[in-house]
């Protein structure tokens, strides 16, 4: 039962049905715009609101009430007119906002005035030795198991990492019942110090309270180890123990699953596709796409909001989604955009949800040791390319990710480098004394995510285009 | 690996892992259905064959790989089960015309 | 940087890398300039083939270069391997060129007649073979596929691991890389050359410009004259499969990795960055028409590059009359004819001049004004 897109042409195609995407299409559709919204989930809510309409913990207590936010956005959007496909796979977005969206095993092609990119974030590689064992897995993959299927951790769990979600999800999984046998913190004790000077917004913001709160909660069950300073996922085929060092201290402890967890960071897969210009953000240590105040970016007509924009959390992503919707209001229909909140309302909204972010960034800014890593761990999990085999490039003459790949195929493998680009870009600005800005980023073309052949091969084509490919 | 919390109501579906009836829920992902089995559901990669299970759970990484109902190289973790589906483990680069 | 060098090669790419690595084999000292991680690199883009059916119509002394080419790529890979330690994959066990319909067939006949026409001495094998014969080489070919051209000689290699083994030869022959350091002008005096770099000066007595396309720029700083037709080529790259094709095909190939390569376009356009879909589903159309099981492999990457291309299609090589001791060289087949550079122009470089029964037919000179149309018969 998958529906291809009912027009050719829309006002806004909102890509990602997250807290962004949800508000933003939702505030488009509701000023009367032809509006599109293309999800590659099953339902709503993206990774924040995974699952929202649809999840199986009934006790709303237990994934707590920024969860349930998403319930709300939801309903603004099922009410406005905006078309909603799920299960729909955006594998190429262009300069002349031409996109290309795979469903259910064929593709769509519509263009669009306007294209507001709400691709969210993913987990910043944590790559440690051992952590392509099987029973590692990112903090965020647990956290959508138990809210998408209500499956929490069974065996013996370490949790390792720093950040919001690590906390949030430890809480999440205690409150379903599930097991947890010890908290690794990695965050390190200089950046307490470092954001010292943050603090008093931090203070003043929501997160604080509630994160107290959440720790307190968690620390009351299980045993947290904080100054984690050395981690290591060991067994042979299967994860069967973690090591770790803090304080001076090394131990090992028998694990089945390992959840690690150092923030999130943009997806720009998409975006950089798209030739959406990108800077190194060395606060955030990730790549940001460089917009306007309304979310505009280098190409004209596409507009970033969310955590794609740069990390803001869940309340700042519902207010870029909205601040986006709005300048496309105003470009394609500036008599509704007067109906709408007005500008600076929502840009006081943004600078209220973003309060307390610079400490949070500054405090769980995670340590080189855990971002960059050595020897035979792995960087490139789909072509298994190591630190060593990165470093032997860079000797021989690689300058940046794109001669890396030419080399040793890193980044070559069907995530097309979302679970190695930042490791390889600060990998190698180390080793050659370079910023990773200098050092720059893989070039990303179509499709970002697989289709098949079959599916490529029914593009529409031209006259012109058999003569460019048909020779003797 | 994990269990499910007996809060979930959901209906039941049954599919089917390399031959061996799995229990799953309405609304589960392939990867989350495998994860939960408590069987070996270890894939095998096409590079070195190393082991590996899903990593991300969100459609990102590319470790949680399966052949479902015939075509291989599928996201299981994008995947939504449903009755009778056939899921088979892959073991190293996938076979043409699967 | 003020160093004196034997040789400067500017281009880092195969081309140039084979003329260093081939220098610095003979023990030459030698710097190779080249530009940095974003550039329009045909190496990373080509489709990898050594490839000999088709090549030269036109040209007598293109055929001729290429088999000789094809014949010494086993010495090339051997030595590497033994140099490096990598296995570059070469595989020579012929390849086709597969029709889908009869006109494709009728024309594709034409075209192995007219070669056989012209060669002459250096016949290479093209023949024609008909659906039924193709298919015991090729069993997996689908209904429309009418037949197609065979050539002996024709096989493919990993040419990623090629340039990279050449890389990782430099240290080993003490060739000096010099990545981001693209050179902006040479003049020549006291007897050697000197060229500009965003990070100084370098200084050689001898240059070899293996730039690219731009060789067209940098040629005539020398005395020489570089004519290039530059077009783009679109490539598909499918996830890494069980083993299928043994054999090499003109559009279609299995890398030793297990991905399947599917080209190529040829298009008058020169943004490496954009993508014609409709141009990939042409590729892929046919691909899945010739091997119907491809239909259901995932298609992981696709990309377009600058082709390097004299305007005739054919190499150049020449070397400079008013700036002795200065060479050009510029070929589209720069993983096919990477032995050659590697063996036969590096050693004409040591010895200071080309030799025009080797390469003669290849000078310039040939443009005369106006450069001709395209007629390689790639």
């Amino acid at each position: 039962m998958t529906v291809a897109p009912k027009r050719e042409d829309y006002d806004v195609v909102v890509i990602g049905a997250g807290p962004a995407g949800l508000a933003a299409a939702a505030t488009s559709a509701e000023a009367g715009l032809t509006t599109l919204l293309l999800d590659e989930n099953i339902g709503p809510g993206g990774q924040v609101f995974r699952a929202i309409s649809s999840t199986p913990v009934t006790e709303r207590s237990q994934l707590g009430a920024d969860y349930w936010v998403g319930a709300d956005l939801v309903q603004s959007l099922r009410a406005s007119n905006a078309e909603v496909i799920h299960r729909a796979t955006v594998w190429s977005l262009d300069r002349n906002l031409d996109i290309a969206v795979s469903i259910g095993g064929a593709s769509a092609f519509v263009k669009a005035k306007r294209v507001i990119l709400a691709t969210g974030a993913l987990e910043r590689p944590f790559p440690i030795p051992g952590w392509t064992l099987p029973g590692v897995m990112t903090a965020g993959a647990a956290q959508t198991m138990l809210k998408s299927s209500a499956l929490v951790p069974g065996g013996r769990t370490v949790i390792a990492g720093q950040g919001p979600l690590l906390w949030l999800l430890a809480a999440q999984i205690l409150r379903l019942g599930g097991r947890i046998d010890r908290i690794l913190d990695t965050t390190e004790r200089g950046n307490y110090f470092a954001a010292l000077p943050h603090a008093f917004a931090f203070l003043t913001s929501p997160y604080f309270t509630k994160g107290l709160a959440m720790m307190r909660e968690v620390k009351a069950k299980v045993q947290v180890v904080s100054g984690v300073t050395e981690l290591t996922a060991i067994g042979d085929g299967q994860l069967t123990s973690v090591s770790y060092a803090a304080g001076g201290k090394r131990e090992t402890i028998p694990a089945d699953l390992l959840l690690l967890h150092q923030g999130v960071v943009p997806n720009v897969n998409l975006a950089m596709s798209a030739d959406v210009e990108h800077r190194w953000d060395d606060l955030q240590l990730c790549w940001s796409p460089v917009l306007d105040a309304s979310g505009n970016s280098s190409v004209a007509g596409i507009a970033i909001a969310g955590d794609g924009a740069g990390i803001g959390g869940a309340n700042a992503a519902v207010v870029r989604g909205r601040i986006a919707a709005r300048a496309a209001v105003e470009a394609l229909a500036p008599a509704v955009a007067a109906k709408l909140p007005a500008m600076a309302t929502l840009r006081a909204d943004l600078a209220k949800a973003e309060r307390g972010r610079v400490f949070l960034d500054t405090l769980f800014r995670p340590s080189p040791q855990f971002r960059i890593p050595s020897g035979d761990t792995i960087v490139c999990r789909c072509e298994e390319v190591t630190a060593k085999d990165v470093l032997d490039s860079v000797a021989i003459g690689a300058t940046g990710p794109n001669q890396l790949k030419a080399y040793r195929r890193a980044g070559m493998g069907p995530c097309q480098g979302r679970l190695c680009g930042l490791t390889v870009t600060e990998l190698m600005a180390q080793a050659r004394g370079k910023t990773p800005q200098e050092i720059g980023y893989y070039r990303l073309r179509a499709p970002v995510k697989p289709i098949t052949l079959a599916e490529l091969a029914a593009v529409p084509k031209s006259e012109a285009d058999i003569k460019a490919v048909v020779r003797g | 690996m994990f269990r499910r919390s007996e809060q979930d109501k959901r209906p039941q579906v049954q599919i089917f892992v390399d031959g061996v009836a799995v229990a799953a829920r309405q609304g589960d992902t392939v990867s989350a259905v495998l994860l939960a089995s408590g069987q070996d559901v270890r894939r095998s990669t096409a590079v070195s064959g190393a082991p590996r299970l899903p990593y991300c759970m969100m459609g990102v990484c590319f470790d949680c790989l399966v052949t479902i109902d015939g075509v291989g190289n599928r996201q299981g973790c994008l995947v939504p089960v449903a009755e009778g589906m056939q899921v088979e483990i892959q073991k190293g680069k996938r076979e043409i015309g699967r | 940087m003020s160093r004196e060098y034997d040789v400067a090669v500017v281009g880092g790419g195969l081309l140039g890398s084979a003329i260093a690595w081939g220098l610095g084999r003979l023990g030459k000292s030698v710097a190779v300039l080249d530009e940095g991680d974003i550039t329009k690199r045909a190496s990373r883009a080509n489709f990898a083939l050594v490839w000999v059916q088709s090549k030269g119509l036109g040209m007598p002394a293109y055929t001729v270069w290429t088999v000789q080419a094809s014949q010494a790529w086993g010495r090339l890979a051997s030595e590497l391997k033994q140099q490096t330690g990598l296995d570059v994959a070469l595989q020579q066990n012929g390849g086709f060129h597969l029709t889908l319909g009869e006109d494709e067939f009728g024309q594709r006949t034409e075209l192995v007649k007219r070669m056989h026409n012209q060669t002459g001495a250096a016949d290479y094998k093209m023949e024609m073979l008909p659906a039924s014969e193709v298919k015991k080489s090729l069993p997996l070919i689908g209904s429309e596929v009418s037949g197609g051209s065979y050539c002996p000689l024709d096989g493919h290699v990993n040419s990623l691991r090629t340039f990279r083994a050449f890389h990782t030869g430099f240290r080993e022959f003490g060739i000096d890389y010099f990545p981001e350091q693209p050179v902006s002008a040479i003049s020549k005096s006291g007897g050697e050359f000197r060229l500009t770099t965003p990070k100084g000066e370098l200084r050689a007595a001898k240059i070899v410009l293996a730039a690219g396309n731009a060789n067209q720029t940098l040629a005539p700083m020398v005395g020489l004259h570089a004519p290039m037709g530059p077009t783009r080529g679109q490539i598909v790259v499918t996830e890494r499969t069980m083993p299928f094709l043994p054999h090499p095909l003109t559009t279609i190939r299995q890398t030793d990795e297990g991905t399947v390569m599917i080209g190529d376009s040829k298009e008058d356009e020169l943004d490496d960055r954009a993508l014609k879909h409709s141009i990939s589903a042409v590729m892929t159309d046919r691909a899945q028409r010739m091997f119907p099981h491809l239909a259901r492999l995932n298609v992981v990457r696709s990309w377009a590059g600058i082709r390097v291309m004299p305007h005739d299609g054919f190499p150049i090589y020449d070397q400079s009359e008013t700036h002795p001791g200065a060479f050009v060289a510029c070929c589209h087949s720069g993983v096919t004819l990477a032995s050659n550079h590697a063996f036969e122009i590096a050693r004409m470089v040591a010895q200071g001049a080309l030799e025009p029964e080797l390469v003669g037919a290849f000078s310039a000179s040939r443009f005369g004004g106006a450069g001709t149309a395209n007629n390689s018969g790639y």
